[in-house]
């Protein structure tokens, strides 16, 4: 995540305090799994805002099933749909369980 | 499971992948409150 | 030009492409990402040195002969990698499209675009630079460009930066090389970092348009009545960060006396407004000759460097690009740019990736009868990913291509098991410097118009892309496609 984004996710989560997730778009495994390690467990290149800042917030992706079984069908096809077929799915959600993994073993 | 109703979405696209107001459309047509969309362009 | 005898539509054409590279390890430093990085790197000359490539090894490599038309684009997907450690041996300084520039040269060239002395060079460094360019066959001293100006001493060196805040310019061995003087003492738009970076943008700018106009049967420099130029830098001041123009100063050193221009911003996606617009005031009988240029980016030179480091390889985003484009008249013979067939991202095509690839690829092609089936090629994001997978950015092009292939399955023009041989047959690999508005498409136009002309393409796409939401005015991105069609190809048709 770029340090001017992280910057602003901490100031959202420290105004909104409780009740905050993080929903991803991202488009690889690798990118998926540094954006859920920094919203919870902090920036793990150490550069930016987030560095040793765990935020400890929920992290999802769009293309998990419990998140698009909450989205309106027929939003879901057209803003995700395309992007859930040509992307790597299944690497990302990977990703996504390896950051998760990660982050409970601290 | 978790339950997007209410929550206070934080949607973090990308320029490649699912966009930010993309990922923000998916949250707050599902209850949340989509508090922060950013885009994410690594180019 | 030969002209042939057959008969002329009213579309304009795609007459001429130029592309360059400059090869400047030194200014890597320089490079927005790599400035700020090396600001907490205890011997930053010593943690960048082992990765700075020579420019033996920048002409060798191949994705930079591609992008100068020396290497096709399907010889680059057979060519062994990593690219970096697979160089081609026989490799030009020019090729077809252009050229890569040596560092030496082009700090000549970025002096003798600088009209306000703000730039020193060292002593030896100008003079090196001033024997080499002074024999370039395209910006030497016959081209009738400004010369370069003496050099000074390290002691005129060390007092400008001591004393008037100028930018040090060093060496990858950490030599001083020279100095960029600000342009007013309290303008932050005026900086020597950022004169620096427009000085950059119009030098690579000036060389691509040379280039453009040394070619047998090129326009007349006389003949240019209109530059548009697209590329991203902010030139201005603190009353007007931004306001431009660089075209008019890139159509003033290349010698094009009758030309007035103007600058085209929209991101990365410029170059394909500026290529529509270009159209347009050609179809509409403005003017017989337009050309768009655009130069390169110094503050994207290094952005993913620290990839490169942690995988212990070169930092491949050395070069800065730049190009040229003339669009004409309907000669007979030159690439159609279809005016009928332009896709637009519009205000109401949101973010949705859907909503957006069908404005930007089947709906201008329905618009005129052809479906995604009838384009030979397509150019879309051409970043190089050997330049972006070593920093966890993923290969931009392949992702492109294969939401462009999934279009294609969602219209049933294609199985979905066939996705890969979609992207294969109609992509490319990316094979662009990660120089934004440059990457954008733009760099296989050069071999699109030899396809198109003398080789078996009969049609290709052009698709750019811009991040708005990154200026933070919009959360919208920006989209813009071109076809680019052999002349008489559709000549029953229209």
């Amino acid at each position: 995540m770029g340090l001017e984004d992280q910057a602003a996710v901490k100031r959202v989560a420290d105004e909104h305090g409780s009740g905050v997730v993080v929903l991803l778009g991202t488009p690889d495994a690798e990118s998926t799994q540094t954006l859920a390690q920094t919203v919870v467990a902090g920036d793990p290149s150490y550069a930016g805002p987030l560095a040793g800042v765990p935020l400890g917030l929920p992290v999802f992706h769009v293309f998990e099933p419990e998140v698009r079984d909450q989205v309106p069908a027929d939003v879901y096809e057209a803003q995700v749909a395309l992007m859930e077929m040509s992307l790597d799915r299944d690497a990302i959600l990977a990703g996504l369980r390896e950051a998760r993994r990660a982050a409970t073993t601290i | 499971m978790m339950d997007l109703r209410g929550k206070k979405v934080i949607a973090l696209g990308e320029r490649d992948g699912v966009p930010g107001p993309a990922v923000a459309e998916c949250a707050s047509r599902a209850g949340a409150d989509v508090v922060l969309t950013l885009t994410a362009c690594y180019v | 030009m030969p002209r042939v005898a057959r008969a002329t539509s009213d579309m304009p054409v795609i007459r001429a492409v130029s592309l360059v590279l400059a090869h400047v390890p030194s200014l890597v430093r320089l490079g927005s990402k790599p400035l700020r990085v090396l600001r907490e790197i205890e011997k930053p000359i010593e943690y960048l040195q082992p990765h700075l490539r020579d420019w033996e090894a920048a002409r060798t490599y191949a994705p930079n002969q591609v992008f100068i038309g020396n290497l096709g684009v399907d010889e680059l997907a057979a060519w062994p990698t990593p690219w970096h450690r697979n160089p081609i041996a026989e490799a030009g300084r020019f090729g077809p499209d252009g050229e890569i520039m040596p560092e030496d040269e082009f700090f000549g060239l970025l002096a003798a675009c600088d009209g306000f002395d703000l730039l020193a060079l060292d002593r030896d460094l100008a003079d090196r630079a001033r024997r080499a360019l002074d024999a370039h066959p395209v910006v030497g001293r016959e081209s009738g460009r400004p010369a370069i100006r003496a050099g000074v001493t390290a002691g005129v060196l060390d007092a400008r930066i001591a004393k008037h805040r100028a930018l040090p310019i060093v060496g990858t061995d950490g030599r001083l090389l020279g100095a960029m003087l600000p342009g007013h003492d309290e303008d932050d738009t005026l900086t020597g970092q950022v004169l620096l970076e427009n000085l950059a943008c119009k030098a690579t700018a000036a060389l691509a348009l040379r280039h453009l106009l040394a070619r047998p049967g090129a326009i007349a420099s006389a003949d240019v009545r209109y530059v548009m130029n697209c590329g991203e830098e902010a030139v201005g001041d603190r009353y007007q960060r931004g306001g431009g123009n660089v075209a008019k100063a890139v159509a003033e050193w290349a010698g094009c006396a009758r030309a007035t221009g103007s600058d085209i911003k929209a991101f990365c996606c410029g170059p394909m407004h500026a290529l529509m617009l270009a159209g347009a005031l050609v179809r509409g009988g403005l003017h017989d000759d337009v050309v768009v240029v655009a130069g390169g980016s110094l503050a994207k030179l290094g952005m993913k460097f620290q990839g490169h480091v942690k995988h212990a390889m070169p930092i491949v985003e050395d070069v800065l690009a730049g190009f040229a484009v003339h669009v004409s008249r309907d000669d007979g013979v030159s690439p159609i740019l279809r005016t009928d067939a332009i896709g637009r991202h519009e205000v109401a095509s949101g973010s949705a990736p859907l909503a957006v690839v069908k404005a930007l690829y089947s709906e201008p092609l329905g618009r005129v009868g052809l479906t995604l089936l009838d384009v030979d090629r397509f150019a879309l994001e051409l970043h190089n990913p050997e330049a972006t997978e070593p920093a966890g950015s993923g290969n931009v092009p392949l992702n492109n291509y294969r939401t462009l292939a999934s279009l294609a399955v969602v219209e049933k023009l294609i199985a979905r098991e066939n996705i890969d041989d979609f992207v294969r047959t109609r992509g490319m690999p990316g094979f662009s410097p990660t120089q934004g508005h440059i990457a954008s498409a733009i760099p296989y136009l050069g071999h699109a118009r030899r396809g198109l002309t003398e080789g078996r393409l009969t049609r290709t796409m052009f698709a750019g892309k811009g991040s708005l939401f990154l200026g933070r005015m919009t959360q919208l991105p920006d989209g813009l496609s071109l076809v680019l069609e052999r002349n008489g190809a559709n000549a029953g048709a229209a």
